[in-house]
């Protein structure tokens, strides 16, 4: 494993940002370039770059992340109800509770490894949600979930003499409504620092020994190293994300409810760093990426427009075509997901990155083959069938 | 003290459910060493073999209905009050108990399908892999439920000599007032005797110890010429099956609906852990364990002095027993120790 050096993490950098931020244009052919979607985009992105810095260095499987998710989506709703309407206070906000809620669980979480690991994070991310509907109901107003009213106490904006407008309150950064497209560049930008640090932990001493611990935690113990202290910084980074995606959430559309926290939000996390490849760091942003693209696309599917869509075909062919992709569509879209998920599983454990990684090396070795014919014989099978 | 009987009596029951679920996981993962997060979907293809059997009997015709003679009225009657009369409604009205002859063979199709065709090829991948790919056959098969029966929950019947309370208190003497309700009762006979037929299974036959012996040590089972790995098929099957059974019999306590097994499944999950992993009797101590302390801590004076403490307690139990005694209440060594 080499580090990169920081001339090409500048050029990387560099890349991501044009990629990330010039989004509406390239997006727009795919028609997804509406700015509701792109900022799921965004959030989604950060939420899995971060699982992954946990699961994909660590392969610590957590299935509770979504209640970090959750928690920082009611500190950020707080601070908007409590403090002011700027997004500002509402982020940090949210990162920091979060990071100290991500303390918290994973102090208890990592006294133990493996299934039981998963089964912890499980247990307590359920029970925060059982929690959030039920006692903790002053604080997330349980099943109807917070909202934002006219009658909120906003101290920061009191103090600065701002008078509420009428009707319902938006949040905003300096004046500049976080809705549409400003909404969308305020994630962006958040989704670049994001890959920013993640890219720095991957490059790091740090993201080497968090590297090691997957590859084999007892020859670790053995050289000195305790793996305890780096498995709880990575928890709660990987925490901290996952707040700084529910604040984000918050302030592009303020509303939070607890069913965001459900442990099926946590799968869905795990499915979308799976799909891209756990362990790179631009698959996880795939992975989420896909997942809320076909989301968006297949479940505003129905039976209608498939007929529509297969009009050309003969009546009986069209009949049977439709139904047989109908449940996968529209409200049968999770079960699209599910079979996806596993086909992944089955037969590329690695996602889509490892996916890419083998055609590029099976286009190469082709390649190599036609233009050397004598240096055929070196490439040794196995690295052509990758 | 009736407060304290009926308590009792309401966790057994749910107990019963959450002690088959770990059991039929425990069984999976001693055998297998597989973690099986598709484990609850089972339990819920076990509720829907009812609601397909209640589809099927209750096959309807509309006909004229002749109470009405001022103008054309008609009704929906199913074919077998039809062609049967009383009988035909009896049966019906039986089909929860019916459909147990249903679900068996089913289960073990479904459950050696399963394994056969997918569980197999993850024997020898990482935990995590296991994990993933159960998780996701089991929202694929949620799915399918929900786009076979809707998303709306489907009440059950219960048999008409079930319906009806018994009066547990005048039969321990207690005076009358502490009633239960017969389906209940049956449910918690019935799950224990399922446990019992497991168990009986497990350590009388020569079948059940051959299957012992490989949990305990599979090679030296295998270098004996035995073919464990057939045995541990059928092992999963009757685990599907354990689970699916549970599924039909729980029906007229809970309406099933598609996502009814994931909702057991983490607290099948939890109770296992509690009662230590790999250990049979430790599963099933741990989920009547846990369902007598879910259904004590919903009591009103205990949510007085701790709101919402039944929401969390099992939770709360779990975290304190991995933390205090990670091996589970019976776990035995060597079990997922890492």
């Amino acid at each position: 494993m080499t580090l990169d050096s920081p001339r090409r993490e500048a050029l990387v950098m560099a890349v991501f940002a044009v990629v990330i931020l010039t989004m509406p244009l390239w997006m727009a052919p795919f028609g997804a370039s509406y700015p509701d979607l792109l900022q799921k985009f965004a959030i989604y992105g950060i939420f899995a770059i971060g699982f992954n810095i946990l699961f994909g260095l660590t392969g610590y499987l957590s299935f509770g992340h979504a209640a970090f998710l959750g928690v920082g989506s009611y500190a950020a709703m707080w601070s908007f109800k409590a403090l002011s309407a700027n997004v500002l206070p509402a982020v940090l906000g949210g990162v920091l509770i979060s990071g100290l809620f991500a303390a918290l669980i994973g102090y208890v979480c990592l006294r133990r490894s493996g299934i039981y690991f998963s089964i912890l994070t499980l247990a307590l991310a359920q029970m925060s949600y059982n929690m959030a509907y039920s006692v903790l109901t002053p604080i997330t107003n349980g099943e109807t979930g917070l909202k934002l009213t006219q009658t909120d106490a906003r101290v920061f904006d009191q103090l600065a003499g701002v008078v509420p407008e009428a009707g319902l309150p938006s949040t905003s950064l300096f004046g500049l409504e976080m809705t549409g497209y400003p909404g969308f560049y305020f994630c962006a930008v958040a989704l670049i620092g994001a890959f920013f640090v993640a890219l720095r932990i991957f490059n790091s001493p740090f993201g080497l020994k968090l590297r090691a611990i997957k590859s084999n935690q007892t020859r670790l113990l053995y050289t000195g190293f305790n793996p305890k202290p780096h498995l709880w910084v990575a928890f709660i980074l990987s925490g901290m994300y996952a707040g700084l995606a529910g604040a984000l959430l918050v302030v592009t559309d303020p509303l939070a409810g607890a069913e965001r926290m459900q442990w099926t939000a946590s799968g869905e996390v795990v499915l979308m760093t799976i799909l891209g490849g756990a362990g790179t760091l631009v698959g996880p942003l795939l992975g989420a990426g896909l997942i809320k693209y076909f989301e968006n696309i297949f479940s505003s599917f129905n039976a209608q427009t498939l007929h529509d869509a297969f009009s050309f075909l003969p009546d009986f062919l069209e009949n049977t075509l439709v139904f047989l992709i109908s449940p996968f569509v529209g409200h049968g879209w999770h079960l699209t997901l599910g079979v996806l998920f596993m086909l992944v599983v089955i037969f590329l454990p690695g996602g889509l990155m490892e996916g890419i990684r083998r055609l590029t090396r099976l286009v190469k070795a082709r390649r190599d083959r036609n233009s050397d014919p004598e240096g055929a014989a070196v490439v040794p099978p196995s690295s052509v069938e990758g | 003290m009736d407060a304290l009987l009926l308590q009792v009596l309401n966790g057994l029951d749910k107990g019963g459910a959450y002690a088959l679920i770990a059991l039929g996981l425990t069984l999976v993962f001693g055998t297998l060493g597989v973690v099986n997060f598709a484990h609850g979907a089972l339990f819920m293809l076990g509720a829907f073999c009812t609601v397909t059997l209640q589809k099927i009997l209750g096959t309807s015709v509309r006909v004229r209905d002749e109470s009405v003679t001022f103008f054309e009225a008609y009704k929906e009657v199913p074919y077998l009050v039809l062609w049967f009369g009383d009988a035909g409604k009896a049966v019906l009205q039986w089909v929860v108990p019916l459909s147990i002859l249903l679900a068996i063979p089913v289960m073990m199709l479904i459950g050696l399908v399963m394994e056969r065709g997918l569980i197999r090829h993850f024997y020898k991948r990482p935990h995590a892999e296991q994990i993933l790919v159960t998780f996701g056959l089991a929202i694929v098969l949620q799915e399918i439920i929900k786009a076979m029966f809707g998303a709306n929950p489907i009440p059950q019947v219960v048999p008409p000599i079930f319906s009806g309370s018994a009066e547990i208190g005048e039969w321990l003497g207690l005076g009358p007032g502490v009633s239960y309700p017969w389906w209940r009762l049956i449910y918690l006979a019935f799950s224990l005797s399922v446990v019992g037929a497991v168990f009986a299974f497990l350590q009388r036959t020569t079948y059940g110890m051959t299957v012992r012996a490989g949990m305990a040590d599979r090679e030296t089972v295998g270098l004996l010429g035995i073919d464990i790995e057939n045995r541990f098929t059928l092992v999963f099957g009757l685990a599907a099956v354990v689970a699916g059974l549970a599924g039909v019999m729980y029906t007229p306590v809970l309406p099933p609906d598609y996502h009814m097994g994931m909702d057991f499944l983490v607290l099948s999950f939890v109770v296992v852990v509690v009662g230590g992993m790999g250990s049979l009797g430790g599963a099933v101590a741990a989920g009547f364990l846990l369902g007598i302390v879910q259904s004590f801590a919903s009591m009103t004076f205990i949510k007085e002095i701790l709101p919402g403490i039944d929401q969390i307690i099992i939770y709360l139990i779990a975290v304190g027993i991995l933390l205090a005694r990670p091996r589970g209440l019976m776990g035995r060594k060597g079990v997922m120790e890492t």
